[in-house]
C-alpha cells in the first residue's frame, strides 16, 4: 500500500461566532487518508461540510482541534504559498465580470512558484502553455473569460491548476454547472491527468454517479461527520445512502462500468 | 481579445518610456505657457542659466514647482485611486468619491488651525494629521458600507458620500473659527489648488510619493489574483488580509500627500485608471505604473488649463478635474449598471 499524500486526522471546526449562521457547516472530528495517485471522492448532502473540508484542505481555514498533513507535513507549519504549491482548488466559479483573458488566468497559477516576481518568467509561460495544452483551451488563450461558456471556463480553471504543478487537486463539486457533454469532457480530462501525471485528485460532488464512475474511494459525508470511507462499491449502498439523504434511493449498477449508480426514488403526490 | 498576450516587463518598459516622453513634453509646453508673458527665447536662457531677474523667478521658482507639484500629485492620486479600486473591485471607488480625500483635508485644515507651519518637522506633522484623516475617513466609508465581508457598489459609494459631507461640515466649522485673512487661501486650496510649493514640501511629498506608490504598485501581481475573490487568491498563495492593509496604508498615504500638498484635487484618481484599462487591459503590474505617470501627465495639463484659460486670473485645477471627471463617473455608473443586475 502507497503511503499517503493527504492524512486528515481529528479534523474538528466550526465556524466563529460571527458566522453564526453557518453552523450547519460545522466538522467534528473528521479522518481520513488520500493516496499517492488515488482519485478520492467526498459526498454528502448540503451543508453536511464538503465545502468546509475544501476550505480546510487549502487553508484558508485552520482546524480547531486535528491536523492535516500533506506527506507527513503539518499544513498549518506552511506558508500559504507552500500550500499552493502542494495542493490546488479549482474553485465551482469566477466572480461575474472577471476581466482577464485565458491566459492572464493561467499564469496567475504560477504565483505561489516564486511569489516575490513581478512579472512570470519564461519557465512559467512555458508551464501555463503546456497546461492549456493539456486541458484544451490553448486556443482560448487570448480569450477574456467572462465571454466563455461555463464549460469552457471551467477547463481554464482547471488549466489554471494543473498549471500550478501541484501534488493534489482539490476540484469543487466540477460538473454542477455543466451539461452532459461538458461532464463527459471533464471526466475524459480527470481520468487523463490522473493516469498520464498520475496526479492525486480530490473530487468533491453532489453528483454520486460522476463521483462513483471516477474515484477510487469515496467518503460520504452527513452533518460534518465523515459517514463511510471505501471504494464506491462499499460507500453507496442503499441503507446508508437513505439514512444520509433522508430519501429514498435504489443503488443499480452503470450498465457499462458496472460502477453502482444512484437513483432517486420520487415521492407520488 | 486583447492581441499583445500577457503583460512583460518589456511592455511596461515600453509603455513607461512612452508616458515619460509625454509627461517631459507637457512639462515643457507647460514651463512656457503663463498669465506672465515670458518669451520661449527668454525661457531658453533661464533654463541654460543665461537669464537672472524676474524672468527667472517666474520660470525656476514659480512655473517649475507647480510643474513638479502637479505630477507628484496626479501621479499621487491616480496610483491611489487605481489601489481602491483593486482593493474594493469597484472601478468607481476614488479618493474624493470614497471620502478619503474629504478626511485628509480635514486633517490638514485642522493642522493648519492649530498653526502648523513651513518648516520639516511641520511640513512632516501637516502630512501626518492629513494621513490620520484619510484613515478615519476610509476606516469609517468600510464600517458604514460593509456587509458579511463583502462591500456592495451602491453602498459604498453612498458612504463615501456620507462622510465626504461629514467631513466637508467639519472643514467648514473650523475655517468659519479661524481669522477671516486666512480664509480665502483655504477656500481655494479646498478646491483643489495647485501652488508653487517649496523645496523641502516637493521633497517630503516626493518621498511620500515613493512609498505610498512602492505600497502600491509592489503588491500589483497580488491585486490582480485579488480579482479571483479572497478565498480563491487565499487558495493561490495570497494573503488577502495582508494584501488589503498594504493597499489601503498605501493608498491612502498618496490620498493624503496630494490633499496636504495640492489640496483635494477630484477625479483623477478615476478618470486615469480607468482610461488605462480602457486602453492596456486590466493587468494592475501595468496599469497602476503606468498610472503613477500618466496621473501627472493629465494633472499638469489640466493645470496649464486652469492657469491659462481666464489669464490674468486663475481657475482652480479641481475645477477642471471635475468637468472631465463628472461626465466620467456617470458614464462608469451607467455602463455598470447595464451590464451587472442591481
Amino acid at each position: 500500500m502507497t503511503a499517503p499524500l493527504v492524512a486528515c486526522r481529528g479534523v474538528t471546526f466550526a465556524y466563529g461566532a460571527r458566522e453564526a449562521s453557518r453552523a450547519a457547516f460545522t466538522l467534528r472530528d473528521v479522518s481520513f487518508e488520500v493516496r499517492a495517485g488515488e482519485m478520492f471522492g467526498v459526498i454528502g448532502p448540503n451543508a453536511s461540510g464538503k465545502t468546509t473540508l475544501v476550505r480546510l484542505l487549502s487553508r484558508v481555514l485552520t482546524p480547531a482541534a486535528g491536523r492535516i498533513e500533506v506527506d507527513g507535513t503539518d499544513l498549518g507549519a506552511l506558508s500559504r504559498a507552500a500550500v499552493a504549491r502542494q495542493i490546488s482548488v479549482v474553485p465551482q466559479t469566477l466572480p461575474s465580470g472577471f476581466p482577464y483573458t485565458v491566459e492572464e488566468l493561467v499564469l496567475m497559477g504560477r504565483y505561489p512558484r516564486a511569489p516575490h516576481r513581478f512579472f512570470e518568467s519564461e519557465a512559467d509561460r512555458a508551464a501555463a502553455r503546456r497546461a492549456m495544452e493539456a486541458v484544451g483551451v490553448l486556443d482560448l488563450r487570448g480569450a477574456v473569460l467572462d465571454r466563455l461558456s461555463g464549460g469552457e471556463r471551467q477547463r481554464a480553471l482547471l488549466a489554471r491548476a494543473i498549471g500550478q504543478e501541484p501534488r493534489l487537486l482539490v476540484l469543487d463539486e466540477p460538473s454542477a454547472h455543466l451539461d452532459l457533454r461538458y461532464q463527459a469532457e471533464c471526466a475524459g480530462l480527470l481520468r487523463r491527468l490522473n493516469r498520464d501525471r498520475r496526479l492525486t485528485i480530490v473530487l468533491v460532488s453532489h453528483d454520486l454517479g460522476f463521483a462513483a464512475e471516477l474515484c477510487d474511494r469515496l467518503m460520504l459525508m452527513a452533518a460534518g461527520a465523515a459517514v463511510r470511507v471505501g471504494p464506491p462499491e462499499s460507500v453507496l449502498e442503499e441503507a446508508v445512502l437513505e439514512a444520509a439523504y433522508g430519501c429514498r434511493v435504489i443503488v443499480d449498477k452503470h450498465p457499462i462500468s458496472r460502477r453502482p449508480t444512484v437513483h432517486l426514488v420520487y415521492p407520488t403526490a | 481579445m486583447r492581441p499583445e498576450g500577457p503583460a512583460s516587463s518589456a511592455r511596461l518598459a515600453l509603455l513607461l518610456g512612452g508616458l515619460a516622453l509625454l509627461v517631459l513634453l507637457i512639462a515643457l509646453g507647460s514651463l512656457f505657457i503663463g498669465s506672465a508673458r515670458v518669451p520661449p527665447r527668454d525661457v531658453l536662457a533661464v533654463l541654460t542659466g543665461h537669464m537672472k531677474g524676474v524672468d527667472q523667478v517666474v520660470v525656476l521658482s514659480l512655473r517649475l514647482p507647480r510643474i513638479l507639484a502637479a505630477l507628484l500629485a496626479g501621479g499621487a492620486l491616480a496610483v491611489a485611486g487605481a489601489g481602491f479600486q483593486a482593493l474594493t473591485r469597484n472601478p468607481l471607488a476614488e479618493p474624493s468619491v470614497l471620502g478619503v480625500s474629504s478626511g485628509a483635508a480635514f486633517g490638514v485644515v485642522l493642522a493648519q488651525v492649530m498653526g502648523l507651519g513651513g518648516g520639516l518637522l511641520e511640513t512632516l506633522g501637516l502630512a501626518a494629521c492629513a494621513f490620520a484623516g484619510a484613515v478615519v475617513a476610509g476606516v469609517a466609508v468600510y464600517l458604514i458600507a460593509a456587509r458579511a465581508g463583502a462591500l456592495p457598489v451602491h453602498t459604498l459609494l453612498l458612504a463615501g458620500v456620507i462622510v465626504g459631507i461629514f467631513f466637508s461640515s467639519t472643514i467648514t466649522v473650523l475655517i468659519s473659527i479661524v481669522d477671516f485673512d486666512r480664509l480665502g487661501g483655504i477656500v481655494h486650496w479646498l478646491l483643489g489648488n495647485l501652488s508653487p510649493i517649496p523645496p523641502r514640501s516637493l521633497a517630503v511629498f516626493t518621498a511620500l510619493l515613493a512609498v505610498g506608490g512602492w505600497l502600491v504598485i509592489g503588491a500589483a501581481r497580488r491585486l490582480n489574483l485579488l480579482t479571483l475573490g479572497e478565498e480563491n487568491a487565499a487558495q493561490l498563495g495570497v494573503d488577502a488580509e495582508a494584501l488589503k492593509r498594504r493597499i489601503f496604508a498605501g493608498a491612502a498615504l498618496l490620498t493624503s500627500a496630494a490633499v496636504a500638498f495640492a489640496g483635494p484635487i477630484g477625479f483623477v484618481g478615476l478618470i486615469v485608471p480607468q482610461a488605462l484599462r480602457l486602453v492596456l487591459g486590466p493587468d494592475n503590474r501595468l496599469v497602476i505604473p503606468a498610472a503613477l505617470l500618466a496621473g501627472g501627465a493629465f494633472l499638469l495639463l489640466a493645470d496649464t488649463v486652469a492657469r491659462n484659460v481666464i489669464a490674468p486670473a486663475e481657475l482652480s485645477v479641481g475645477v477642471i478635474t471635475a468637468f472631465c471627471g463628472a461626465p466620467f463617473f456617470v458614464y462608469l455608473l451607467r455602463a455598470r449598471t447595464d451590464t451587472t443586475p442591481p
